[in-house]
């Protein structure tokens, strides 16, 4: 109970009632949309339409409208999809890894993050469906019994570890998040006023009644899920970088890669949440749910993995040089030198150096500096992903065949067109279900936001 | 059956904890308890069992590893082997991720069903509180009367120290399951 820690700062701050917490988060949803809502709303489903515009396109035409060529087989769609599976990373940090961690503050920003994830997966899954280039056969990725055969999938290709690790995820992840939302759903169906609110949100609800015997069951399979979440998150970022490690291509085929990777998932998808929450706090007046204390909160998990990031550069610089390798050597050089080197240094200075702004507690409780850093992060590590793929490739063994890259307007058209669907996906979910896990952020009102020192 | 039931109201976690506890402790049948939450403590208060769901998730766990390992094994080395880069048919080493997603996968998906299904849980159920606020801000103790010593005044003095909001009686509607109420008459 609050009054039990009068000192400090609670993790919910405003004195809710377990009534108020409810009444706040609905609030959103029960009123009409507000115009900023549709603004907003219609601007990301323009950039979808775009997307779509674009996406059907090149399926239509062969990808050959991209900008690829001989030498640089990867770029843009790949850049893509691992920036926008490293997004999703971050919502299982905190369902998952927080819980096992017993961070209570994680219950305000849980529901959001999640649903984040859930969204940056579909859009990430968008670019290899598409890099297949004929993408209603991609059900051939799928080991079922066929007439080739059976011809069966190569289980030993990481590409095709990425096929299972990315359809477990989303999947694990959709289900995880739904659990979460049904005793929330039970609450607006209980507090519906028209009829078809009561049934939309009766059918969801699942017949939920707030029986003891199932919170028991559920706060298990909670745990559960948890468990088997976090070894899943790490798992699946791990295959991702694998889908480089394993090839010979100096700068891609190193050991350090799994943890690089990891780490820069996890950097970047807090800097997308903290982009998300900043302005959600701020739009729907949830200030006292999102406090500084979660701010700051995110941006020690930021400096923290920003800080791994960046040793994983040096020591890749490091490990280049050490191994006398003249290929590994030379690929370094050229990234940091090379024609590329704007974009190299553009990751570095996003990465690196603005985030050591986080450590100054000024800085880290200002929510519009927050929200510009935060916005950062996201160009910064969209650009490392890059950095890796184009750096390696376009200078290769053979001086003849190296070349350059320029994406073409059907690439920067797709990729505008997954942050539409991403941004679609998002204002739907803010207008139609609960931003805030009521059922979770009810269980820690007037818990301490820090533990508190012992006097008496 | 045709139960008759005490109810308590409470408004707050540890109200309707200590109620229950002092309940128990006394001898009550306690039917369930309501919560908008999950209440820590409220399951060594009512004295339930603990859940058997996770032998669930490590028995479909163990399940969709093993039975990966060996599809992966059957496809690669038994049913059409493809020399791939000269590695060995069955390359183990190489099979380790998909069978841990597979793994993961399978013991998620089985511990959820298994939950929905142990609660009865399915789209469409008519859900019958017990207050329409248990999802909102109320806490419901629930008690049964049936058993020869039930003494209604004696359970209402034990609601009131934990400061209960209300209380009342109900009795169950014959034929149907714990959780259908109505309101007595």
């Amino acid at each position: 109970m609050a009054s039990t820690y009068p000192v400090h700062e609670t993790l919910i701050t405003g004195d809710k009632t377990l009534k108020q917490v409810t009444e706040d988060v609905c609030a959103p949803i029960e009123r009409g949309p507000t115009w900023l809502w549709w603004a907003g709303f219609l601007v990301s489903v323009s950039a979808l339409l775009l997307g779509i515009a674009a996406v059907s396109y090149q399926v239509a035409t062969g990808i050959g409208t991209w900008g690829l060529n001989r030498t640089v087989g990867w770029a843009f769609d790949i850049t893509n999809f691992v920036f926008w599976i490293g997004i999703g990373h971050a919502g299982t940090l905190i369902s998952a890894i927080l819980f096992l961690f017993r961070q209570k503050w994680r219950t305000s920003i849980n529901r959001s993050a999640e649903a984040m994830t859930i969204f940056a997966v579909m859009c990430a899954g968008i670019f290899p469906l598409i890099h297949m280039g004929r993408p209603w056969l991609a059900y051939w990725v799928l080991p079922y019994p066929n007439y080739r055969g059976s011809l069966w999938v190569n289980f030993r290709s990481p590409l095709l570890w990425d096929v299972f690790a990315i359809s477990t995820y989303f999947t694990i992840s959709a289900v995880f998040w739904f659990l979460g939302l049904v005793p929330d759903l039970a609450t607006i169906r209980d507090r519906a006023t028209t009829k078809l609110r009561k049934s939309i949100f009766g059918l969801f609800s699942l017949g939920w009644d707030g029986s003891n015997r199932t919170w028991m069951r559920y706060e298990m399979v909670y745990l559960l899920l948890a468990g088997l979440a976090t070894p899943l998150v790490l798992s699946v970022h791990t295959i991702v970088s694998f889908d480089f490690a394993t090839s010979v291509i100096p700068g891609w085929h190193t050991t350090i890669f799994p943890p690089y990777f990891v780490a820069g998932a996890v950097f970047s998808g807090f800097g997308m949440v903290l982009t998300l929450m900043l302005v959600t706090r701020k739009v729907l007046r949830f200030e006292d749910y999102i406090t500084i204390g979660h701010i700051e909160a995110m941006c020690k998990i930021i400096i923290a993995t920003g800080s791994i990031v960046g040793l994983a550069y040096s020591t890749e610089f490091f490990i280049a040089w050490y191994s006398a390798n003249e290929y590994e050597r030379f690929v370094f050089f050229n990234r940091a030198l090379g024609p590329f080197a704007w974009a190299y240094w553009t990751m570095v200075s996003c990465n690196v150096i603005t985030p050591q702004l986080l450590w100054f507690k000024k800085i880290r409780t200002n929510p519009a500096i927050v929200f510009v850093l935060s916005l950062v992060v996201n160009v910064g590590m969209w650009f490392e992903r890059f950095v890796i793929i184009v750096t390696s490739l376009h200078r290769d063994y053979l001086p003849s065949s190296w070349a350059d890259y320029t994406p073409t307007l059907i690439e920067v058209s797709t990729l505008v067109g997954s942050f539409g669907l991403f941004f679609t996906c998002f204002f739907l979910f803010a207008r139609f279900l609960p931003m805030i896990a009521m059922g979770e952020v009810k269980g820690v009102l007037g818990h301490p936001g820090r533990m508190p020192h012992v006097h008496e | 059956m045709n139960r008759r039931l005490f109810l308590g109201v409470f408004e707050s976690e540890d109200d309707v904890l200590g109620a229950t506890r002092e309940a128990r402790e006394e001898g009550y049948e306690i039917a369930d308890v309501f919560t908008p939450y999950a209440v820590h403590g409220l399951d060594a208060a009512m004295g339930l069992r603990p859940t058997r769901l996770p032998w669930v998730c490590f028995a479909f766990g163990l399940a969709g590893a093993v039975l990966k390992v060996w599809f992966e094994f059957w496809t690669t080395s038994v049913s059409w082997p493809v020399n791939v880069g000269g590695k060995p048919f069955n390359s183990l080493p190489a099979f380790v991720p998909i069978t841990f997603e597979v793994m993961v996968l399978l013991a998620g998906l089985s511990t959820v069903f298994a939950f929905f299904w142990t609660c009865r849980l399915f789209p469409g159920k008519q859900p019958t509180l017990v207050d329409r606020a248990v999802t909102n801000n109320r806490f419901v103790l629930v008690l049964v009367e049936d058993s020869a010593g039930f003494d209604a005044l004696a359970a209402q003095a034990l609601c009131e120290k934990h400061r209960v909001v209300h209380t009342e009686e109900r009795v169950e509607r014959p034929g149907e399951e714990l959780r259908v109420w109505k309101e007595a008459a």
